[in-house]
């Protein structure tokens, strides 16, 4: 069913029940996100897309739209609160981008970027986390994972489709695990497709490091905001 | 083991969601989880061991290494602490050997912190193995633990006399009703069930559904939705089976109104949850219970057994077309399993991790089928209505709020208990109705809540658009730290978050740092500022209730009591903050240097 909604002010027409970060973006309004995948089932952990649904605020991800929903994106409360959050992000771990394997294609580095952050406004904690290089193909950087879930939920065991990762106690001692049996177990092109959906540096393929030269990386070719637009929209 | 674990397996019929029973039951087979079982169960399931550890690593009362053959669980709250917690943690590291956290040397003891375990009328208190011993006293404790020594076993100690554990008067031995007044609605005696449900079952569906939408009552759980609309939704929902979930996982600190209903009262519970399933049209019942009350499992066991004994739950109840069975199924320790969604991902043996929104779990719940989650005080409540009838409720209470609603009191006040209440009784009421001593500050609904000052708010009222309590009371005299409860209630939220969202997993850190800063006198009004500023983030952006809620105990002191913020604020001397400590950035230098020394040297 076409349903009307307005974004920032904008009629939109799209159709009733369909995402509200997609829809966003299919008529050209960027809202940032680190774990939403289209098309796949929503996880709603990082909470970067959130918005003005209404008057309250919401993860956009999470939003089914219905007629005459009143969107605010670019409102500078809820766009400070955006970023707060990636701020959060940068404290929480160890994420050192001169020295990261993934940086010039990590959504958080290009996040910081995008949302102009020059420093985090919250306290450092420099946690102590030991890094797991037990698998035979896999390298997981424990100080960059931020618990999106991706990696937890989309990637599975072919055979069994036990899981692979998954986390370990919970808050703010959760760690990220990996089962080295069901990993060395990996085809090669799943291996790639698990280091290419963490949307940061923690999970990383062995033997293959700094592919791009400086200048010519993911991001620095194109923008985490071009990237999202030029996918979504129509 | 591996054959020990299959039998456990074989009970469940190796269904992973019921993976937190199964949990439960090699836990009290071996005394832990070992490494063994779990590849056993990893078989069993088809998942792998790490996915077992989710679970197992999320709930508090689990332990994946050996942990003692007597657990000991203190209750670690702001009532306690007001009544001797520290002099009982003492006593008991000193009696047990060891410190909080361990386990003694022999393997006999493990002791350990615990949020409020719902006793806060009788703390300090602490969990023993299966058991609970109350209004405890250092001799108290470290006798318990003498008695250990010898070779008794905690029940033997807690009941003396034997009762039997489907027996009430098992319950009453271990811990006190405390009911300190008879309303209209609640603890009613000699109720015959067995009329009451006919007469409900005489009754359409539809009808007993708009019985509660004329009654006006909202969820007693804390939120508030009306009860009357759940169920019509409920029954609207499409769905090859549907499922009605009493919330028993009481973890808000300060309230214990759930526990004394299901002691008092079980079969008014019973039967709200039986008219809920004929309402929307459910088979199949169950019982969230959280751990902390394990020892009511098989008193309510039995009272489920009367009610089958009866006809009134099972296959075609009282000769109707209805079948209704009801299960307990006990949680394993934590807080945030009391938000809907996340009580039904721990139903299905997963990490209480609460779920998106929407679908709702009246749309899609536990198994993806509707489900009807309703507090323990609403079903109690709805049994009510049936035999009363919808005007009788709707002409107690105010406009918004109908009926009257339980309070579960605890703090400085002279009786300390269960009090029903009808909506619209104000905080003054209330105050001197619990004799309350020179209170200064009330916190309605618990740390979730919001912290009120009796001065500037004695006159507001308990009502859904005013003060809408939760059930839990705290009253705090003027001789109380209220910073301090602060802190606590913060540490609280902190050990409490699943940790699934950036903003609350983050996020309480930062706010309990800060409360933390304020206390050592090292804050300024900028730390003030961006508590506030900070609060707001988590409260707006995170994915449940407890991050929704978790920055109020800050916001509203800050709100209601700024002198006692403002008397503990320093002046920054030039450009540097007052949290600076230069000695200790100093020493961290010092230290990184010579590891960093040493590491060359190796």
């Amino acid at each position: 069913m076409s349903i009307r909604i307005t974004i920032d002010g904008n009629e939109i027409i799209t159709q009733d029940g369909a995402t509200l970060v997609d829809v966003a973006a299919e008529n050209g309004i960027y809202i940032p996100t680190l774990c939403h995948l289209k098309g796949k089932p929503c996880l709603g952990t990082c909470r970067i897309c959130s918005v003005r649904v209404n008057g309250n605020v919401m993860a956009a991800c999470t939003v089914p739209v219905s007629d005459g929903l009143e969107v605010e994106v670019d409102e500078p409360e809820v766009s400070d609160m955006r970023k707060a959050l990636v701020e959060f992000l940068f404290v929480e771990g160890n994420h050192n981008c001169p020295s990261c394997e993934k940086s010039g294609r990590c959504d958080l580095q290009a996040l910081g970027c995008e949302l102009g952050m020059m420093v985090s406004r919250f306290p450092y904690r420099f946690p102590v986390r030991i890094r797991d290089h037990a698998a035979k193909r896999i390298w997981l950087e424990r100080d960059r994972c931020i618990f999106c879930q991706r990696c937890v939920q989309f990637i599975r065991d072919r055979e069994t489709s036990r899981k692979i990762f998954s986390i370990k106690d919970r808050g703010t001692h959760a760690s990220i695990e990996i089962d080295i049996e069901l990993a060395d177990k990996m085809p090669p092109e799943q291996i790639r497709e698990a280091a290419e959906l963490c949307p940061v540096g923690c999970i990383i393929e062995k033997g293959v490091g700094y592919n791009d030269p400086i200048g010519r990386r993911k991001y620095e070719i194109k923008s985490i905001r071009e990237r999202a637009l030029e996918r979504k929209r129509k | 083991m591996h054959t020990e674990v299959q039998t456990i397996l074989e009970q469940y019929h190796s269904d992973k969601t019921r993976l937190i029973d199964i949990l439960w039951d090699v836990q009290q087979k071996y005394g832990f989880i070992p490494g063994e079982a779990i590849m056993a169960l990893s078989e069993g399931l088809n998942m792998s061991c790490n996915d077992i550890h989710e679970t197992i690593s999320f709930y508090h009362f689990f332990h994946a290494r050996p942990s003692g053959k007597h657990k000991i669980y203190l209750a670690d709250s702001v009532i306690a602490r007001m009544n001797g917690y520290d002099e009982i943690r003492e006593a008991l590291e000193q009696a047990c050997g060891c410190t909080f956290g361990a386990v003694d040397e022999s393997g006999t003891f493990g002791l350990y912190d615990t949020n409020c375990i719902g006793l806060s009328d009788q703390e300090p208190a602490m969990m023993v193995d299966e058991v609970v011993f109350t209004n405890l006293t250092p001799k108290k404790a470290s006798d318990v633990i003498a008695q250990l020594k010898q070779g008794r076993d905690a029940n033997q100690i807690a009941n003396p006399d034997g009762n039997g554990r489907r027996d009430v008067a098992y319950v009453d031995t271990l811990v006190k009703g405390n009911i300190h007044n008879q309303g209209p609605v609640f603890f009613k005696a000699d109720r015959d069930f067995k009329a009451l449900l006919e007469k409900c079952l005489e009754m359409l569906p539809d009808e007993v559904i708009e019985t509660l939408t004329v009654s006006s009552i909202r969820g007693r759980g804390g939120a508030g939705f009306p009860t009357g609309l759940k169920w019509r939704l409920g029954r609207e929902a499409e769905g090859d089976e549907k499922y009605v979930i009493c919330n028993a996982d009481e973890g808000e600190p300060g309230t214990f109104k759930d526990r004394v209903l299901l002691t008092r009262s079980p079969g008014d519970v019973l039967l709200g949850m039986i008219i809920a399933a004929y309402a929307i049209g459910s088979h199949n019942g169950i019982i969230y219970l959280r751990t902390e009350y394990r020892y009511l499992k098989e008193y309510l066991e039995q009272q489920i057994q009367g009610f089958y004994d009866q006809g009134l739950l099972g296959e075609q109840i009282l000769g109707k077309a209805f079948d209704f069975d009801i299960r307990i199924q006990m949680g394993a320790g934590a807080y945030v399993c009391g938000d809907e969604t996340a009580l039904i991902e721990s139903c299905e043996g997963k990490r209480g991790t609460p779920r998106v929104k929407p679908p709702y779990p009246i749309q899609q719940g536990y198994l993806g089928m509707p489900t009807c989650v309703n507090n323990v005080e609403t079903f109690a409540a709805v049994s009510r209505i049936i035999e009363e009838g919808a005007e009788w409720f709707r002409t107690m209470g105010t406009n918004h709020s109908s009926g009257t609603r339980l309070l579960s009191v605890s703090g400085d006040c002279q009786h300390p208990g269960i009090y029903e209440i009808e909506w619209g009784i104000s905080l003054n009421e209330v105050l001197q109705m619990v004799g309350a001593r020179n209170p200064m500050a009330a916190q309605v609904s618990g740390p979730s809540g919001e912290c009120v000052s009796v001065e500037k708010d004695g006159e507001r009222v308990f009502c859904y658009s005013d003060l809408s309590c939760n059930g839990s009371l705290m009253v705090f005299n003027e001789s109380r730290d209220l910073l301090d409860i602060v802190k606590n209630f913060m540490r609280f939220f902190v050990d409490e978050s699943c940790g699934i969202c950036v903003p609350c997993r983050a996020g309480n850190i930062d706010l309990l740092r800060k409360i933390e800063r304020v206390i050592a006198g090292r804050a300024c009004q900028q730390d003030l500022d961006e508590g506030v500023r900070w609060g707001k983030l988590v409260r707006n952006t995170s994915r449940c209730g407890l991050g929704a809620a978790s920055p109020k105990p800050i916001l509203t002191t800050l709100e209601k009591f700024p002198e006692i913020y403002q008397h503990k604020l320093v002046q920054p001397h030039g450009a540097l903050l007052p949290a600076f400590d230069m000695d200790a950035a100093l020493q961290g230098h010092e230290l990184a240097y010579k590891a960093l020394v040493q590491e060359e040297m190796e």
